[in-house]
């Protein structure tokens, strides 16, 4: 590794300690002291806490304490709150109901936390958490979303009457119904999109530690955005004062929306750590994650799309009940909203959209951002609509695809969104070529010689990443903003100390920032160190989500380097006794342009801080900082091709090939941009045919609470994916990047069902598309 | 409680532990190995693989009181001093890993995967291998990669030893 700059291939710094056993992961601190708990939890969807009794566990070997609901509510700790403020389309705010990070009097899904226990062993507290007695009289329960609504249903919380927390809506219905009723032909589908567990392989983990001596609080934990974490846990939940609390969120082991949130685990182990006086650790075990973590997706639409004669879009009409869960986790009211409708103009002009959305609880784990968050619920809707319209079209959908889309930028949607940049064209035709479409009409016909199904179906998707500009997310109800900052630390032998405020828990961070600044003053990458994931060492910053670590992050590191380096040429052109304007940098050098007379950077970096010959009024010291606030979302699109072939007999699908061709505008390091891809492909492969979280409705348990039942995608079920990047760069940002984080997950799931109702001839086909589901598409088709 | 005694990357090691103790649990909180991951309950995501007598074996699934007297070998023994085993550089130059918290099974479930076939692998047949490690970050794409390239790198590195 030497100089490596934007564009540059690189292999990651970060990888080294990963590969031999030494990152460190929340499970791995030890602090002196540190006692390990256990969660005591309802395994009721529904109930009342009628008693709590401890003495028994208090009793058993090892333990140091048991804690409930009612000491942590004695002691002023606050209720979890959403931070995204929803009203509905009467003008009435969201209704939130109250979520005890310890449940008081009542459960409300099957895994809310009710007690804690503190022991020596992680064993010894299991053991005791075990023995804790709860007398619960059981409600009845109801976890599916369009039940929840219905009249009688069970109701889970008195700020919302009918469970209904808000009934939302975007777009003008108006012109939308009079430009339905005007069309030549209108497509109608009923789309469910299923409920998944984001499974981060890493189980989430907490350790709360009291220091009595200085009254000081820090927590390690799992989280993509400590520094929200420590907000949220001082300003709402009364754990601490913001300077009397330090968050570390070290290797985490990817996240994909779910650590995004602060859950009551981080709060209990912090208050159970003063209470005591033991530094408590809790690492969740992957049943208690598949029961806690938020989860993703889960809507219920009725969806119809207008065509005039001429085949062109002329209203979109969206209706979706979308599930919430139990409580309203800290970004799940944007989810369903911002993050959905908004993207319904998919790549499209569609003159008339309006979507309503009613979001409701359930007596089912939270329901938040995961991975594309709202986006790939909007990018299933419209790529099945209109794939399946091109069929009752009988038109090619690539075809039909062509003849709608945007094609002018600035391009203004119905729903809010104003598309920057992009060419949808030249993703599809990219795609196509990779994946040999016209190709396939042989392909199809030798598959049928041995007697299988080959079907092959396309998605081109559009989402808005780089979030957000802060302002316009507040005048939508968001509680923070969504900027990013950094720092720029130059020491005195020219090596660089890169801080940011987003958070790297797969994604790269430590390579691909290195290469902004190891290209810019031609340093080794490795003379460039990223510091991240500590409130004490990083000045507040607001993550990593939305695949806004480019587009957002980065940007605060080129303000920040941009402030260095005009600094390090006043002082250049001081020492060479030159004009600022004629410094250029190059290889590590600064050079008078046009002569031979040069400073080395690490020279530079010495001077700022000797400090004996400067500019007359600089200061010292080589060190900026930077706050990055996007002036507008940016619109990663692209457009993705499956090719299936489909076992009459039982059903099964093979993927036989899948092609992305991505546009995230400028690309930093390719490789680990195809990577990201690679991932979040698998995760939508997983959607559309494997994964889904089932709650039984009698008994309100879910039955896909370990991998023996939650089917993840595994090696055998993918092929090697074909991936590559068109390029339209994004004009709000200096790097004219996009983002790549989502992307693969929002794209992929229509494009693997358009595949295989393709393949069988039948479009009514839910996700998963299991075997059993294609089977009975496939008897079904045939019946007619 | 039980007594246990082993030899972990080299190190002969011996303690007490309560009888319930899993191997991947004693490499971790006794012995402070914790490259060693749990990422599951039910012995399904491979993240806990290490080598014990030659052969990868899912830590979670073996009492510590099992293994004693083995020999095992975790992520952090595979190295050669400073030098990276072939399979580690296939990972980290293939871009076979993102978060990492998966990548101390594979690698260990990757080196016994390529010892147990001399002959070479190909695609299909490291993809039906890894059935029992599961990653989030990767869609697998890249860790097939960096499998396949490091068992062609053993072989030729194997022939040239030979020679």
């Amino acid at each position: 590794m030497g100089i490596e700059g934007i564009g540059a291939r690189v292999a990651r710094k970060e990888d080294k300690r990963f590969i031999t056993g030494a990152g460190r992961y929340v499970d791995d601190m030890v602090v002196p002291g540190m006692k390990h708990a256990a969660f005591v939890r309802s395994p009721h969807p529904h109930a009342e806490i009628t008693g709590i009794d401890v003495s028994k566990a208090k009793a058993m070997p090892g333990v140091i304490g048991v804690l409930a609901g009612k000491e942590l509510k004695a002691d002023g700790i606050g209720n979890l709150i959403c931070g995204w403020m929803i009203h509905s389309k009467d003008g009435t705010p969201m209704k939130m109901g109250a979520w005890s990070p310890l449940a008081v009097d009542r459960v409300r899904y099957v895994g809310d936390a009710v007690a804690i226990v503190v022991a020596e062993t992680k064993g010894q507290a299991r053991d005791a958490a075990e023995a804790v007695a709860v007398s619960y009289k059981e409600l009845p329960a109801v976890t599916d979303a369009a039940e929840a609504l219905k009249k009688g249903a069970p109701q889970l919380h008195p700020e919302a009457e009918g469970n209904l927390i808000f009934d939302w809506e975007l777009g003008d219905g108006k012109a939308t119904d009079a430009a339905m009723a005007g069309a030549a032909h209108v497509t109608k589908m009923h789309i469910l999109n299923n409920r998944l567990v984001p499974n981060a392989m890493e189980p989430r983990a907490a350790l709360g530690h009291y220091d009595k001596a200085e009254d000081h609080y820090t927590c390690w934990t799992t989280s993509q955005n400590p520094h929200v974490a420590r907000l949220v846990m001082s300003a709402f939940y009364n754990v601490a004062p913001e300077n009397k609390l330090r968050v570390i969120a070290p290797d985490v082991g990817g996240g994909f929306g779910s650590k995004i949130y602060i859950y009551p685990e981080e709060i209990v182990c912090l208050w159970a750590s003063k209470k005591t006086g033991v530094p408590v650790k809790w690492v969740a075990d992957r049943t208690e994650s598949f029961l806690c973590d938020a989860h993703g997706r889960d809507h219920i639409t009725e969806v119809q799309l207008g065509f005039d004669a001429d085949n062109r879009m002329v209203a979109l009409k969206v209706d979706t009940i979308a599930n919430l869960g139990a409580y309203m986790s800290l970004f799940s009211s944007c989810v369903p909203t911002y993050l959905y409708a908004t993207l319904l103009s998919g790549q499209y002009a569609i003159p008339a959209i309006h979507a309503n959305v009613r979001t409701v609880y359930t007596n089912t784990a939270p329901v938040d951002a995961y991975r594309g968050a709202g986006r790939p619920e909007a990018t299933y809707l419209i790529e099945r609509i209109v794939e399946t319209a091109a069929r009752e079209l009988n038109v090619s959908p690539a075809e039909l695809r062509r003849k709608n889309f945007i094609r002018s930028f600035p391009y203004q949607t119905p729903v809010i969104m104003n598309y920057d940049a992009g060419d949808y064209e030249a993703s599809l035709d990219a795609a196509m070529k990779a994946v040999d479409y016209a190709g396939f009409g042989k392909r199809r016909e030798d598959a049928k010689k041995r007697g299988k199904l080959r079907g092959i179906g396309m998605a081109n998707y559009i989402e808005a990443c780089g979030i957000a500009p802060s302002a316009a997310v507040g005048s939508l109800g968001a509680g923070v903003g969504l900027w990013e900052s950094a720092e720029v630390r130059v020491n005195a032998v020219g090596t660089i100390e890169i801080l940011t405020g987003s958070h790297s828990h797969g994604q790269g961070h430590e390579t691909t920032f290195a290469q902004l600044a190891s290209g810019r003053f031609g340093i080794p990458i490795e003379q460039v160190s990223i510091v991240h994931g500590d409130t004490d060492k990083v000045q507040m910053g607001m993550g990593t989500y939305g695949s806004r670590s480019g587009a957002v992050g980065m940007s605060a590191i080129v303000k920040a380097l941009d402030k260095v380096e005009a600094k390090a040429k006043k002082i250049a052109a001081h020492l060479m006794e030159a004009d600022e304007g004629d410094i250029v940098i190059e290889n590590g050098t600064l050079k008078v342009a046009g002569t031979d007379k040069n400073v080395p950077w690490f020279q530079v970096a010495l001077a700022a801080y000797t400090a004996h010959n400067l500019p007359a009024g600089m200061e010292p010291g080589l060190k900026e900082g930077a706050f990055y606030d996007p002036a507008n979302f940016t619109f990663p699109a692209g457009c993705y091709i499956c090719e299936v072939e489909v076992d009459p007999d039982t059903g099964r699908t093979e993927v036989i090939q899948f092609v992305a061709a991505d546009d995230f505008g400028n690309i930093i390091n390719p490789m680990i941009v195809e990577g990201q891809v690679h991932g979040g492909v698998a995760q939508g492969i997983g959607q559309a045919l494997l994964e889904g979280a089932h709650y039984d409705p009698a008994s309100g348990q879910l039955m896909t609470a370990s991998y023996m039942d939650y089917t993840m995608p595994r090696a055998d079920d993918l092929p090697s994916f074909k991936v590559s990047t068109t390029n339209t760069p994004c004009p709000n940002n200096p790097l004219g990047i996009k983002g790549c984080g989502e992307a693969g997950a929002i794209g992929s799931p229509p494009a693997v069902i358009n595949a295989i109702t393709d393949a069988i001839g039948n479009n009514d086909l839910t996700m998963p598309a299991t075997p059993q589901k294609v089977w009975a598409a496939i008897r079904a088709a045939t019946k007619h | 409680m039980a007594s246990v005694s082993m030899t972990v990357n080299g190190r002969a090691v011996s303690g007490e532990v309560e009888g319930r103790t899993l191997l991947v649990h004693y490499l971790r909180e006794h012995l402070g190995l914790t490259g060693t991951h749990v990422g599951c309950d039910t012995s399904q995501c491979g993240a806990c693989v290490v080598h014990v007598d030659g052969k990868a074996v899912k830590s979670c699934t073996m009492l510590a009181a099992q293994a004693s007297g083995s020999t095992i070998v975790t992520i952090e023994g595979l190295a050669d001093g400073a030098d990276l085993h072939p399979v580690q550089a296939a990972f980290k130059e293939n871009h076979g890993l993102q978060c990492g918290f998966c990548t101390p099974g594979m690698i260990m479930a990757a080196t016994d995967m390529i010892r147990r076939h001399p002959e070479g692998l190909d695609e299909k047949t490291v993809r039906a291998e890894l059935e029992g490690n599961i990653c989030r970050c990767t869609g697998y794409h890249n860790i097939v990669k960096a499998i396949l390239a490091a068992s062609e790198a053993m072989a030729k590195g194997g022939k040239a030893k030979a020679a």
